[in-house]
């Protein structure tokens, strides 16, 4: 079973076009990854739907690095 | 072939008027369709019958456009019968018109929630399956009295004229996803609505329109399919007038 780590990776991979070893815990989606606003709503979208999740748009205002969306997940999911 | 086989659609206020006729229209050319009502329920199901008679699919189902949950429920139960969502069509509105200095608060409000906040609760509500999806249409009913403004509308002209620069906003926002949003803005077109204005009201419009009469539904409701269909692939953002040359 992959990791919370894993999984965030490889939506972020897949939906950013980056390479994995750019996405490290600390790592800015914005800054770091070069997403756009949209893109983190999207980024957002496809975590819910990996993890079956909902996150609120308040929430998700708070998600900005890897390391966020990894431990919100890990606190809704564990 | 229709111009839309195989595409959804959900479409607001489509129990009557300019909103039927758009709801029949995107049928005959193959769409499934959601008909929206707030209060008309009988009058949805009319407007189901008319589509299924004529070989089209569609369903009636109540959701208050300015009511966030309503929305929700629209746009989730639609996706779930449907398989998607990929074309929205704003209709919904009301009247409560007024003389600025007249016009209750109530009023206003009540002409905003609808007419503008659920252009932008169902917008936003589709924008999340059809950026999934990559592809989307959305047309949004504005009025040229919301270019023109009008007398005794000050709550729906601010209101169209607000749906304009939404549409405007969410084509930019969008179109990165492959989502169009436009608008189409009717003139003097007969429905419930209109047929409600005095006679001398309707007579002074009717010397305004270059062409010389009245709209029908149907023209409204052309000018929509356009803007939902891939005929209109390369265009967003804009405001289509369907008014006879009322206001150029």
């Amino acid at each position: 079973m992959a990791t919370v780590l894993e999984r965030v990776s490889k939506v972020v991979v897949d939906r950013l076009g980056v390479d994995e070893s750019e996405v490290k815990p600390e790592a800015s989606f914005r800054d770091d990854l070069g997403a756009d606003s949209l893109d983190v709503v999207e980024l957002v979208m496809e975590l819910e739907d990996e993890f079956d999740l909902e996150i609120s748009d308040e929430d998700a205002e708070k998600i900005g690095t890897v390391g966020d969306a990894v431990n919100y997940i890990e606190q809704k999911v564990g | 072939m229709g111009k839309l086989e195989g595409k959804t659609a959900i479409v607001t206020g489509a129990s009557r008027g300019i909103g039927r006729a758009i709801a029949i229209r995107l049928a005959e050319e193959g769409a499934r369709v959601a008909v929206n009502y707030a209060g008309s329920e009988d009058k949805a199901n009319e407007t189901v019958r008319i589509i299924e008679e004529a070989g089209g699919e569609a369903f009636a189902i109540r959701a208050s456009v300015s009511d966030a949950d309503d929305v929700k429920t629209l746009v989730d139960e639609t996706a779930s019968r449907f398989g998607s969502v990929d074309i929205l069509v704003n209709n919904a509105g009301i009247t409560k018109d007024n003389l600025l200095m007249r016009m209750k608060e109530d009023e206003w409000d009540d002409v905003i929630d609808t007419n503008l906040k659920g252009v932008f609760l169902c917008t936003k509500a589709v924008a999340r399956p059809m950026m999934k999806q990559r592809s989307g249409t959305i047309v949004n009913l504005a009025s040229v009295v919301g270019v023109a403004g009008n007398a005794g509308q000050a709550n729906y002209v601010a209101a169209k004229a607000g749906v304009i620069g939404l549409t405007k906003t969410a084509a930019k926002e969008l179109s990165a996803r492959g989502i169009r949003v436009n608008a189409v803005a009717p003139g003097f077109i007969t429905t419930d609505m209109t047929d409600k204005l005095p006679e001398e009201v309707k007579e002074g419009m009717l010397g305004q329109i270059p062409l010389g009469k009245l709209g029908s539904p149907e023209n409204v409701a052309d000018a929509v399919l356009f803007l939902a269909s891939g005929d209109s692939e390369y265009i967003t953002g804009q405001t289509l007038h369907v008014d006879g040359g009322m206001v150029m």
